[in-house]
Formats: structure tokens, C-alpha cells, sequence
């Protein structure tokens, strides 16, 4: 019963959620206008938008040694749970059945790296925002539960895996439901907002000349 | 909820915009923005963390903004914005932080992290919770026309000085000119010399300038409030004068917030594109360079290094011309390390070195220029903001480093000038 709710309707309320609520924020947040900006520019603001979403893939040289741990960590965080994502087998099989889209999948030994780089980042970010002072003071409940359940997707995922056993797919798949149905409503929108915050912030400085 | 709680809430929900709700979602709390800022590197206060500074908007965008905040404050379980919150945030986002805009340079997902302490001082100003002798700054500028008391009289009589030491005549109110040169109180008080220079330098290069009696303060102190009403007639001000005098352009001089205020706010501020152009001294200067009107006749022998002012350079875009005047001068220039855009500011910017009360910080995180100093070992050190030369004189006071001289860049220029014909 638990397993068909899973497989059925639940999974097609977190798509409909995660969508609609993604959705929304996004045109909760444009629909509040920005001011014109009557200043003459010195250069163009939407090079500087593009430039900035670019550039900020990367910490700037005089960054480097005070954000080495943050940079590193949130780098092997993301691409591995990119890799896991998109490359690992039972996603693609997953995808393929859903849209009729197929690619290779990644042998097995790349899964586990994947998955070791994905765990390793996600628990050096996790730790120093509990540890350090600074992210310590900043945090909250959000970022915690963010966090953790974006853990126990990933953990609850590799144990399907590895454990070959139904109950354990069902129990990933439900967790990723209620991934999907948090997202729109936590920081996990950073996904998204990244893309405008760099372009807000890239103009803004562009539109000066400076390269944000 | 009380009256300044609500002139305070009423003046940060005016300053949501999609730039400000696109920052609060996308912000993961990474804490990357203190290891930029000078206030938390130097005192190691996680407080003075640049996105904890605008934890007030950021507390009224929850509760108004979001899903969570807005069921939880339906069920009344949120904690709301309160007065006390805007009373305890006064010192952190005036004293401690001089809106340099480092922070908002290495943001992975890029939010502008000054705009935003920005917009938090308009609602703690509107709220009544700013600094005595910043408010103070500011009814002298709008009843005096300068922040620190420096009167159309005090004016004219350090122009009959300089006037009388170059033997040049420093054209006032003169109708047609082509540029209407603005002044920093500070640079009146401080740096009279600054004015003596122009005047040799414009002569020199046949350039039509002039000030103007009715208004010629440079600086705005409605920007370093968070007080939009104050900075808008002050702006209004200058676009009179600017207007009744008919100028091409207006001068901004070597003051960092003075220029972003009136190059890329003061149309903003009013709603309509300015009626003429703004050029920072330093932009004039490099113009006249690369024209080959502006000549200069030796160098001087000594290392020195410049300290970018953060208005002017990293947000206000002016970094390369400095380098090219300098270029002109000084062989023996040299870098500090992590330079232009990603200066360490003087920390006294942003209405901080009005702050009395913050002298002890300010001294404090002196130590980033210190560091940056002491890497190089330059005698010589020249800036292109004359409250940052203020500021930069207090702390290489401060930390007895009696061999580095300060130096102004067009004074600098002024002494190397070509004699006419020469």
C-alpha cells in the first residue's frame, strides 16, 4: 500500500508541488519591481549580469586562503551529487521511463566515488556551519533541515543501491518526495536564485565597470 | 507596535524590491562575506559578519515574505521584527561597516550585500536609531550646506588663499563654464591645497571650470544615513546650482562616496537622469592625459602605492585612471597587495568617521591597511578620497609608522606639472 502511494500519487504531488512552489516563488519575487536606474552607464550591464553568473563559479585569487575548506567543500558537494544525480544507473533507468530520455550511466565504482565525494562534501559543510563561529551564528533551523535531508536522500539512496532490497528503493523514493515538496519553501531555492542574484549583482557593478 | 517601529518597518518594506528578495533566497549562510570584511577579520566578531548586518530586513522579508514565516506568524509563533532588534543593529551596521562593498565582491551566489546594509540603514534611520553625530552631520549639511559646518565664508577665505600661493585666479560662478567643480568639507578643512592644484592644473590645460557660491559640498550625508528624503534635496541642491551656472559636467572630487552618490545614486534619488555629466577628478585628469593637454615636467624617485578608495573604485568603477596619472610621476610605483577592486578599505567610509563612538573599532581594523603596508614598504602613499587620507593619516598615526607620507594624486600631478610651453 505504502509502496504504491510512493510510486503513485505521492510522487506526482511532490512533482506537482516542487514545480508550482518553484514557480511561484520565482514569480513572487520578479513580480516586486526594481527601481529604474536613471544613471548614465560607463559599460554594459548585461555583460556584467553574464560575467558575474561566470566568474563567481570561481573565488577570487585574494579569497582563496581564508575559503579554501568552503570552496572545496561546496565543489565536491555539488558535482557529486550532480554525478549521483543524472549519471547514477537507477536514475537513468528512472528518467528513461519517465520521459522516454536515455544516457550512459555510470559504472559502479564511479557511483561509490561519487557518492564518497557528494557525503564527504555535505558533511565538511554541515560540520563547519555547526563549528565555526561565524556560520554558527548565521544559521538557522533551514539550513540545518536542509541539510539533513538532503543526508538522508543521498544516505537512504546508496543504501537502495547497495542493499538491493524494495523496502530501501521506497524509502529513498518517499524521502526524495518530501525533498521535493520542502524545496520550493527552504534555502534549497538557492538552486535557483543564484542565477538572478549573480545577474542583479553583475549589472549593478557592469553598468560601472567593474567586473563583479 | 510603537511609532518608530513602524516608521522603521514602513521604511525597509519600501526598500523590497526583486533585487533584495532574490539576495534573501538565494543567501545559503556560507559565511564567506566576513572572511572579506575588514570588521570581522580584524576583531574576529562573528557579528560583524556582513550578512548578519542585514539580519533586520532579512527578519522582516521571513515574516512578510515567505511561507514558512507567514504561516507561523499566522499562528502567532514567529518572533517578530521588534524595536529592540532595530536598537541593537544601530552599531553594527554604522559603526561597523563602512559600506566598502568587499563582501558583496566574493558572495558565491552573488548578492550585493552593502545594497542590502544600505537598505537597513533607511529603516533604522527612518526608526530613529542612527548615530547622534551622523544625525547631527546631517542637519548641518541640509541647514549649512556642509556636513561639518564649512560655510560659503570659510569657503571664499581659503580660496584667497590659495589663490594668493599660485597667483591663479579660482573662477566663481561663472555662467557657461564647461565643469562646476564640487568640494568635500573635508578637503576645504583638510586639504585647502587641493583646490590651489585644480586651479594650476586647469590652467595649465585651458580647462573652463567653476564652483559654484550657492552649493558646492560634494558629499552626501543623507546616503551615509540611510536617509533617501536628506539625500535627495541634497543632490536637488547641486542640480540647481549645476542648472543656474548651465555646466556640461560636474566634478567630483577626491572623495570616494561623494562621487557614487552623484555619478550613480543622484539620479535615482531624484527620478529623472541628471541635466549633465559627472566625472570624478581622477577621470577628468586621465582625460586631459590622454588628450596630451595634461603634461608633466620630472618624477618623483620615491616607492609609493595607492590606496583605492572603495566609492570610487570598487563601486564606482574608477581604478585605472589613478594608476595611469601615477604612471606619469611615480617609476617607482608599486602595488599593495590585494589592490583595486579588492582594496582594503581605510575604515572610515560609509558616515564611520563621523561616528565618535567608533574610534576605537576604527583604529582597530586599521590593521588590514596596516598589514598591506608593511608588505610593500613604500614611503610614500597616495589616495584619490580625502577621508580616506583623513582616515589613513589617524592610523599610520596610530601605528607610529612616521615613514610612510601621505599624499593627495592631483597634488601629486600639480607639483610634477609641465610649465606652459615647456
Amino acid at each position: 500500500m505504502f509502496e504504491q502511494l510512493v510510486d503513485g500519487i505521492f510522487w506526482d504531488i511532490a512533482l506537482w508541488v516542487f514545480a508550482i512552489g518553484v514557480l511561484w516563488r520565482i514569480l513572487s519575487i520578479f513580480r516586486v519591481r526594481n527601481k529604474p536606474d536613471y544613471s548614465e552607464p560607463r559599460a554594459s550591464g548585461l555583460a556584467g549580469a553574464i560575467g558575474a553568473n561566470l566568474r563567481r563559479f570561481m573565488p577570487r585569487s585574494e579569497m582563496v586562503s581564508r575559503t579554501r575548506l568552503q570552496f572545496v567543500a561546496g565543489y565536491l558537494f555539488h558535482l557529486g551529487l550532480f554525478a549521483l544525480l543524472v549519471f547514477a544507473a537507477p536514475h537513468v533507468l528512472f528518467i528513461e521511463a519517465q520521459t522516454g530520455l536515455s544516457w550512459t550511466a555510470m559504472p559502479y565504482w564511479a557511483f561509490i566515488i561519487s557518492a564518497q565525494i557528494a557525503f564527504i562534501g555535505l558533511m565538511l559543510l554541515w560540520i563547519y556551519r555547526i563549528m565555526h563561529p561565524v556560520t554558527r551564528l548565521i544559521s538557522d533551523v533551514d539550513d540545518h533541515l536542509a541539510a539533513i535531508l538532503t543526508f538522508i536522500v543521498m544516505f537512504t539512496g546508496c543504501m537502495a543501491l547497495l542493499g538491493e532490497f524494495n523496502g530501501l528503493r521506497v524509502l529513498h523514493r518517499f524521502m526524495v518526495e518530501l525533498w521535493l515538496v520542502y524545496f520550493p519553501f527552504s534555502r534549497l531555492m538557492h538552486a535557483f536564485m543564484f542565477i538572478p542574484s549573480r545577474a542583479f549583482t553583475g549589472a549593478w557593478f557592469g553598468r560601472r565597470g567593474v567586473k563583479a | 507596535m510603537n511609532d518608530r517601529l513602524t516608521r522603521g518597518i514602513e521604511a525597509m518594506r519600501a526598500q523590497m524590491d526583486s533585487r533584495v528578495m532574490s539576495y534573501m533566497s538565494s543567501c545559503v549562510h556560507c559565511g564567506i562575506c566576513a572572511e572579506a570584511c575588514l570588521f570581522y577579520t580584524e576583531t574576529g566578531d562573528a557579528r560583524y559578519t556582513p550578512i548578519y548586518k542585514t539580519e533586520p530586513l532579512r527578519k522582516l522579508w521571513r515574516q512578510e515574505y515567505t511561507f514558512w514565516g507567514k504561516l507561523a506568524a499566522s499562528m502567532g509563533l514567529s518572533k517578530k521584527l521588534t524595536e529592540q532588534d532595530l536598537a541593537d543593529w544601530e552599531e553594527l551596521v554604522y559603526d561597523g561597516c563602512t559600506m566598502c562593498g568587499r563582501c558583496s565582491l566574493v558572495c558565491p551566489v552573488g548578492i550585493d550585500i552593502a545594497y542590502m546594509i544600505r537598505k537597513v540603514k533607511e529603516g533604522l534611520s527612518a526608526a530613529g536609531f542612527s548615530p547622534g553625530d551622523l544625525v547631527e552631520a546631517g542637519r548641518r549639511a541640509v541647514g549649512i550646506g556642509s556636513p561639518m559646518g564649512v560655510t560659503l565664508a570659510t569657503l571664499q577665505a581659503t580660496i584667497r588663499v590659495q589663490e594668493k600661493e599660485t597667483g591663479i585666479k579660482v573662477p566663481m560662478d561663472v555662467e557657461d563654464a564647461d565643469y562646476l567643480l564640487l568640494l568635500s568639507s573635508g578637503e576645504i578643512a583638510g586639504f585647502p591645497e587641493f583646490i590651489g592644484s585644480l586651479a594650476r592644473i586647469f590652467k595649465a590645460t585651458g580647462v573652463s571650470w567653476t564652483i559654484s557660491s550657492d552649493y558646492f559640498e560634494a558629499t552626501n550625508t543623507g546616503v551615509q544615513l540611510g536617509n533617501s528624503k536628506m539625500a535627495t534635496i541634497l543632490v536637488e541642491r547641486v542640480v540647481a546650482a549645476a542648472g543656474k551656472l548651465k555646466v556640461k559636467y560636474v566634478i567630483s572630487p577626491e572623495c570616494g562616496h561623494a562621487y557614487s552618490t552623484i555619478r550613480w545614486d543622484a539620479a535615482n534619488f531624484i527620478g529623472r537622469p541628471l541635466p549633465f555629466k559627472v566625472v570624478h577628478i581622477m577621470e577628468l585628469l586621465d582625460e586631459l592625459r590622454r588628450d596630451g593637454r595634461l603634461k608633466t615636467d620630472g618624477v618623483t624617485d620615491e616607492r609609493i602605492s595607492y590606496h583605492d578608495p572603495c566609492n570610487a573604485g570598487r563601486r564606482g568603477g574608477v581604478l585605472d585612471q589613478p594608476r595611469k596619472l601615477l604612471n606619469m610621476v611615480a617609476p617607482n610605483f608599486v602595488e599593495l597587495p590585494e589592490t583595486g577592486a579588492m582594496n582594503w578599505c581605510c575604515g572610515g567610509g560609509g558616515g564611520v568617521s563621523t561616528i565618535e563612538r567608533a574610534n576605537e573599532l576604527r583604529l582597530k581594523v586599521f590593521s588590514a591597511k596596516k598589514r598591506q603596508l608593511d608588505a610593500v614598504k613604500v614611503a610614500g602613499l597616495v589616495t584619490a578620497c580625502s577621508n580616506c587620507r583623513h582616515m589613513l593619516e589617524d592610523g599610520l598615526e596610530d601605528n607610529e609608522m612616521y615613514d610612510v607620507e601621505l599624499l593627495g594624486i592631483t597634488e601629486l600631478i600639480a607639483d610634477h606639472l609641465a610649465e606652459p610651453g615647456g
